[in-house]
């Protein structure tokens, strides 16, 4: 599904991914671990189109370039990203940016756009599902939510747009236990043979509830090494420092 | 240069930029009484009239124009301009839609108000203005029934002088400002509204504003009186052709709401902006004011102004009946080189006078907006409040956004709220509602009109989408 060779970015000169190798198949849940600045987020901005990066190497989603691809066109074909800071837009109603969003790739795809009640009906399932108050999105986007809620938007969002790959940015940083349920649920209720999802984080403890098919461990700009979930807990108990 | 700025060089062409070839009357050039004389005597004019135009005329000389606000521009040599121009098919007053000039039909079909539909359609009755002359009014018939007057300025001196001579200058005086002076001796045309007392009025009133000809100042004149109890909703639309000379628009609106009444009056401006370089486009330096005259009545403006080189405008509320309200809701856009100097003036002097002030400010490419407003409470004006809302959106590097409120509050059992907000369209919010799928444009209509659905929402309906059109057109291309 998603195939990464050496794949190198520079931001205002300054080198952070080193010749990064990654593959994701279908089905898959993948962890990427590893210490502050090493590269974690840059790779997430990357594959979804960030502006602002010098790029080397070769990125392909379902074997077409993903590198020339603009943002809106990879959300299109089904790359979606949790952000780490999801951004607030004061004035427009969540539930107005939900709809707008969902029906802009449907577009986009050549489906039919979801009128007011299918996409009411959808929501409220959806919502329920996840034991998401469904007040907060009759207010305006990301404003004054909480960090959890915050957070918790963003897997709501994810679950409606139901994409192929999903990337997670540190969601779960700064969640409490029950946040982290609701977050780990949103991922294993999608979980299917047909998507995937790369979850970038920095503990151990969300892996606890999404038990992942691979964690790799990204320092310096490179993935250093790869495992099984042994992988994280070792990570946990040793640090970063002792994988040199 | 960022993704915000590169998009700014690809705005898209004014649609409305076309012009009408036509053949014109046209008052010699230049501002003198001969030409006041001119436009009095082809409207047939009364003496009150022509003596209240030689009065401003007379007051004009002695005042200088204004030069405290912010949007600074070439003086204007008044002597260069022609006062008057109107199709010389008016000529034969033509007296029904079918005798019109096709030129004429033609000309708002393509501006999308095609009038011989219109009139087949309720819900809406409209006075077309090109350049100088009211050229149709639709429904005229079926609204005298109801005894509500809705006819051209030029029209209403003819017929309604009782009217148009006790409310003529009443909110606006002859010796009010320079602009305003000015229209008062040279004012062409324009609508004039009556609702009786008591009458609701079935339908939305609107005047269609088209300036046309080159090197022509239109100085239009409406004046708008809501008798007791009676209510309106009015609306005026602008366009003009593009040219490579700045035009001068300086237009008096006056309303006046009496016990228990209620208007309505929004508008659409649009005229021509200029160019990207900032060349030609229109001085619309318009003054508006109502006067809630009687106890309980109620004035609300709103205003969509989205085009002219430079809009310096305030439009405003006297609220002398006790109890009585004013509203202003605006939202003004700005792109490439446009400036604006905008507000509101809420002048209180009746008790429990309340009044509202909304207002966004959108600023984009190498624009600058500027929100001015004056909220005044006077010493008998007991238990008066005022709310005021100044958001200001920036978008790019380059534009500017300035707020300048004017409190003063002579009475202690009065109350004043200002509140004011800057914040700027950030790329990372564009990338967030890229990454859910939207393309740049739909990301900045999203957040555009999330901003302004306040003031969106106060449009009569039939407007309210055409205007969310013209915010999200103002701005295509302004971000990338």
């Amino acid at each position: 599904m998603l195939s990464i060779k050496n794949l190198r970015a520079k931001i205002d000169n300054k080198e952070i991914l080193k010749g990064l190798n990654l593959n994701i198949n279908p089905g898959e849940v993948h962890a990427i671990m590893g210490p502050n600045g090493s590269g974690k987020s840059t790779l997430s901005n990357i594959l979804t189109g960030k502006k602002g990066y010098e790029i080397e190497g070769e990125v392909t989603f379902e074997k077409e370039d993903l590198l020339k691809l603009e943002p809106e066109e990879r959300a299109h074909k089904g790359i979606f990203l949790a952000f780490q800071y999801p951004l607030e837009i004061p004035g427009v109603n969540t539930n107005i940016f939900l709809k707008t969003s969902i029906n802009a790739i449907k577009k986009a795809r050549g489906e039919k756009e979801l009128d007011a009640i299918e996409f009411l009906k959808l929501i409220k399932k959806k919502s329920a599902d996840l034991k998401f108050d469904e007040k907060i999105l009759s207010r305006q986007l990301n404003v004054g939510f909480s960090g959890g809620e915050k957070k918790k938007n963003e897997i709501l969002q994810m679950s409606i747009l139901n994409p192929k790959l999903a990337i997670l940015d540190e969601t779960d940083s700064g969640l409490d236990i029950d946040a982290l349920r609701v977050v780990s649920e949103g991922v294993n209720t999608l979980r299917n043979q047909n998507n995937a999802f790369l979850i970038i984080t920095h503990y151990q403890r969300l892996l606890d509830y999404v038990i992942p098919d691979y964690v790799h461990v990204l320092k310096n700009g490179q993935i250093i090494k790869s495992g099984g979930p042994e992988l994280a807990k070792n990570l946990e108990k040793l640090g970063y420092k002792d994988f040199n | 240069m960022n993704s915000i700025e590169k998009n700014i060089d690809n705005l898209k062409d004014y649609k409305y930029g076309f012009i009408t070839d036509i053949e014109n009357i046209r008052a010699p050039k230049g501002l003198n009484e001969d030409t006041i004389k001119f436009i009095s005597n082809i409207k047939k004019e009364p003496k009150w009239m022509l003596d209240f135009r030689i009065k401003a005329f007379e007051r004009l000389k002695l005042l200088k124009e204004p030069n405290w606000q912010k949007p600074k521009f070439p003086k204007i040599d008044y002597q260069d301009l022609y006062y008057y121009s109107a199709p010389k098919s008016m000529d034969d007053k033509p007296k029904s839609l079918d005798e019109l000039d096709p030129k004429l039909l033609e000309t708002y079909k393509k501006l999308g108000i095609p009038l011989q539909e219109q009139a087949r359609l309720n819900g809406i009755a409209i006075d077309a203005v090109f350049d100088s002359v009211s050229v149709a009014t639709t429904f005229k018939e079926e609204l005298i029934k109801q005894g509500i007057i809705f006819c051209s300025m030029s029209e209403a001196i003819q017929k309604h002088s009782e009217l148009v001579r006790k409310y003529l200058g009443s909110v606006i005086p002859i010796t009010d400002h320079f602009y305003a002076t000015l229209n008062s001796a040279v004012f062409t045309d324009g609508s004039f509204v009556y609702i009786p007392e008591g009458i609701r009025c079935p339908m939305e009133l609107s005047t269609y504003f088209r300036i046309n000809a080159s090197e022509t100042g239109q100085f239009e004149r409406t004046l708008i009186i809501a008798d007791k109890g009676s209510y309106v909703s009015y609306l005026e639309g602008c366009t003009a052709p593009m040219r490579d000379k700045n035009q001068l628009h300086a237009a008096n609106v006056e309303l006046i709401a009496l016990d228990d009444a209620e208007i309505k009056y929004s508008t659409v401006q649009n005229w021509y902006p200029g160019d990207k370089n900032g060349k030609g486009g229109i001085y619309n330096f318009v003054t508006k004011r109502g006067l809630c005259k009687g106890k309980n009545s109620k004035i609300s403006w709103t205003q969509v102004e989205t085009g002219s080189a430079i809009t310096w405008k305030y439009p405003s509320c006297i609220l002398k009946g006790d109890n009585s309200v004013g509203e202003f809701y605006s939202i003004a856009i700005t792109n490439n080189y446009q400036m604006a100097d905008t507000g509101t003036k809420m002048i209180h002097l009746g008790k429990n006078t309340r009044s509202k002030i909304i207002s966004k400010g959108i600023s984009a490419g190498n624009s600058d907006m500027m929100y001015r407003g004056l909220v005044d409470i006077s010493a008998r004006a007991d238990n008066s409040r005022n709310f005021t809302q100044c958001d200001s959106l920036l978008m790019g590097n380059k534009c500017g956004a300035h707020t300048i409120p004017y409190i003063k509050n002579k009475n202690s059992k009065s109350k004043i709220e200002h509140e004011a907000t800057t914040s700027k369209i950030s790329d990372e919010q564009l990338y967030y509602c890229k990454q859910r799928g939207l393309n740049s444009e739909e990301a900045i209509s999203l957040i555009v009109n999330g901003f302004c659905k306040e003031v969106l929402q106060q449009l009569p309906m039939e407007f309210a989408v055409e205007a969310q059109k013209l915010v999200g057109i103002s701005l295509e291309g302004s971000v990338g």
